[in-house]
């Protein structure tokens, strides 16, 4: 019961947030609303036994990508109130698009009778060490294609980014 | 009559029969609901709210104190006596200080941001209290008034297996206060501020994460091989170094200095602190990040400042000083009476007190970097040597050499750092040096074409 | 509708963020904006996949995706931010819509 409440808790500040993150001129204050997503995204980790993934979401997501995209706003803005609002036509057909789709994913995921586990079962935690056993033996390939990824950001990034000599 | 109207206008006598009275109260009540009390106690889910409770009125204490402290230490290494009038040795300061904050008057300035300029100083502040949580003050104990063997209690609010990533975590949310404070207050100083902690942040992570792997697999390799995942528990950190008969000690430190000074480093940055505190360069920015703020909001800034370097001291004390273990102390690491858990925490809070003094010393005795300084140690010294140092202890892990070798690489990374340091003197930074030599050929060209004519 | 917690409440608060984070993409004429828009797609996707692992699978996969998926994102906002600052130099603003140079 206390879990239901929970869940409900943090899919309300996710949402909200969200919404804030939609609805919000300022950049700076959208980017403060994803982080409440963030924040209550991971929370929901939590709830759903899935502790490493929240931890991650808030170290890697909240405490890295964030902080690159709040940095990226202060170096592109000439003046901290400066919004560009959409056109009307843009907004209203941005809506008319974004209503249809809530409706049908949700029409979509309601329909499907969704095969679940026993409850009981459900208890059992993840460890973290199956979680990284599996990364270094079933999924090693994509582990490694990740971090050759990362690399190829990485000089990509700086390369753009580099000053004009 | 006139007897009791003598005491109650006395002041130290009436002061007296106030504290006599109460006490009496209190302790009836205690008496009255010992069983009550001592059940409360002796529940995990009770005491540890309690304990939660208790580690937050210390904290804030403590953070208070450490306020006067460096003020006093400020005082005494630039000679002067520090507070001194408020109580005796200035020891009621933080009280008239935290009475002047409460007091003063509020001003949110017009042209901020005024949602985010609110919400800034309060992230600041949860975000550095929140990490408290996993810390493990005590270790296991029983009351005295508990069964020899019913189950010990932990004196440890949460005992989560990846407390070691979420402290990471945590202290990596602790830049969005100065980030968004600097944002909201719309001035141009409060936004250098911002940028500058934004970069010196996520470029000090990454040695800390390093060293604090580095940490995590040596402990991992101490620990017992059925017991080796608690490497992610800071309990089980502590538990690895343990002092035991095979060896005198087995703090990480002994195994890994240069990683223990790289995470000093790396934590000083991290909370902002003095020689990297360039986000609230006075000379420079007027006060960074929190120009525009004052009294309370102000305060929230500094309270979680230092409650930041409280957690990070507990961090590395977990880690690589040995918790609340002492070398050749078996009955303080293994006893489980309800005084030796107020030895342990005696132990890890009079640690953490000793790194809060070598912050402040290192803050008052050191000038500050500039900032492409700040940007080079973190990247072209603490990186590569927090790798080296990973990578060598990763070795020895899958190897099974003897843990030792850590400590010449350890040294040996200090020696070739030190002889790159010497070698590759560069003063000042590429972006810098390539603006000097573009000057240079526009003043030969100027030069060329003045003398052309002539 | 207040029922017990299962994989369903999961798809329909993932949905929705999804569908936020549309809205966001196809509404901000900042490119960070945008940039915030795929966050929320991206974590929209994220509660599926861990909604799935908690429900369905009951093992670790569904996180595991996850993490990949956290990672690209740091990779691509990485990216994106190099190439906004690339932009913002050539064009002077962050505005998407004055990008159009290439426009016959």
């Amino acid at each position: 019961m206390i879990e239901d409440a929970a869940f409900y808790i943090f899919a309300g500040v996710s949402l909200f947030s969200a919404i804030a993150v939609v609805l919000s001129k300022n950049i700076v204050r959208a980017a403060v609303g994803l982080l409440g997503t963030l924040g209550g995204v991971a929370c929901l980790y939590f709830l759903a036994d899935a502790n490493l993934l929240g931890v991650i979401q808030l170290i890697v997501y909240a405490g890295g990508t964030l902080i690159l995209i709040v940095f990226g706003i202060m170096l592109t803005s000439q003046s901290p109130w400066v919004g560009f609002l959409p056109t009307k036509v843009q907004a209203i057909a941005a809506s008319i698009v974004a209503v249809i789709l809530t409706i049908g994913i949700v029409r979509l995921v309601t329909l499907v009778p969704w095969a679940q586990r026993n409850p009981d079962e459900l208890s059992q935690s993840l460890t973290v060490k199956s979680i990284g056993d599996a990364l270094l033996t079933t999924y090693l390939v994509p582990f490694e294609v990740a971090s050759v990824l990362l690399l190829v950001v990485m000089i990509g990034a700086a390369y753009l980014a580099r000053t004009e000599k | 009559m006139a007897l009791i109207r003598a005491i109650i206008k006395h002041p130290i006598l009436s002061g007296l029969l106030a504290v006599t009275i109460g006490g009496i109260v209190v302790l009836t009540l205690i008496v009255a609901f010992l069983d009550q009390i001592k059940w409360v106690l002796s529940d995990q889910f009770w005491f540890s709210n309690i304990l939660s409770l208790a580690i937050f009125g210390g904290i804030m204490t403590a953070v208070a104190y450490c306020i006067l402290l460096e003020r006093k230490i400020s005082a005494w290494i630039q000679d002067r006596y520090g507070p001194n009038r408020v109580g005796p040795l200035g020891l009621l300061q933080p009280l008239a200080d935290g009475v002047k904050l409460l007091l003063k008057e509020d001003i949110t300035p017009g042209h901020v941001d005024k949602a985010l300029f609110v919400l800034a100083p309060f992230m600041m502040f949860v975000v550095a209290l929140i990490g408290f949580a996993v810390v493990p003050w005590g270790g296991t104990f029983r009351w005295p008034w508990m069964d020899a063997d019913a189950t010990p209690l932990v004196a440890q609010v949460a005992s989560i297996d990846i407390a070691v990533i979420y402290l990471l975590a945590v202290g990596s949310m602790g830049v969005y206060g100065v980030v968004l404070g600097g944002w909201a207050s719309n001035n141009k100083y409060a936004f250098y501020g911002a940028m500058r902690a934004a970069a010196q942040m996520i470029s000090y992570e990454i040695p800390l994460g390093l060293v604090v792997l580095t940490a995590v697999i040596t402990v991992g390799y101490l620990l017992p091989v059925d017991h080796a995942m608690d490497c992610l528990r800071l309990e089980g950190a502590v538990a690895a170094q343990a002092p035991h008969a095979a060896s005198w000690t087995m703090w990480v430190v002994f195994y890994h200095p240069v990683a223990a000074l790289l995470m000093f480093i790396a934590a000083l940055a991290e909370a902002n602190r003095a020689p990297f505190d360039l986000a609230e360069a006075e000379q420079e920015l007027i006060g960074g990040f929190h120009t525009e703020y004052s009294a309370m909001k102000w305060a929230m800034f500094f309270l979680g400042e230092y409650a930041h370097m409280i957690t990070s001291s507990a961090f590395m004390v977990c880690l690589f000083w040995g918790g609340y273990h002492l070398p050749y102390c078996t009955w303080l690491s293994t006893d489980e009476s309800a005084l030796a858990m107020l030895c342990r925490i005696g132990v890890i809070g009079a640690k953490i007190a000793i790194f809060i003094g070598a912050y402040m010393v290192v803050r008052w005795s050191l000038p500050r970097f500039r900032f492409d300084q700040l940007m080079r140690l973190a990247w072209k010294s603490l990186v590569p040597m927090g790798l080296v140092i990973l990578a060598a202890q990763v070795l020895i892990v899958y190897y099974g050499w003897p843990q030792w070798i850590s400590i010449v690489v350890n040294l040996g990374v200090l020696v070739l750092a030190a002889i790159a340091s010497l070698t590759n003197a560069m003063p000042i930074s590429g972006r810098q040096q390539s603006l000097l030599i573009k000057e240079k050929a526009a003043r030969e060209k100027e030069y060329e074409l003045q003398h052309a004519g002539v | 509708m207040l029922a017990t917690i299962g994989l369903q409440h999961y798809l329909i608060l993932s949905a929705l963020i999804f569908s936020l984070g549309v809205l966001c993409m196809a509404t901000k004429r900042n490119a960070i904006g945008i940039l915030i828009g795929v966050e929320l797609v991206l974590n929209s996707a994220n509660i599926n996949l861990v909604g799935f692992s908690k429900y369905q699978t009951g093992k670790g996969d569904g996180q595991i995706f996850a993490v990949f998926v956290i990672l690209l994102a740091a990779a691509e906002a990485a990216l994106a931010i190099a190439i906004f600052m690339n932009f913002y130099n050539n064009v002077r603003t962050i505005d998407v819509d004055r990008g159009d140079e290439l426009r016959g």
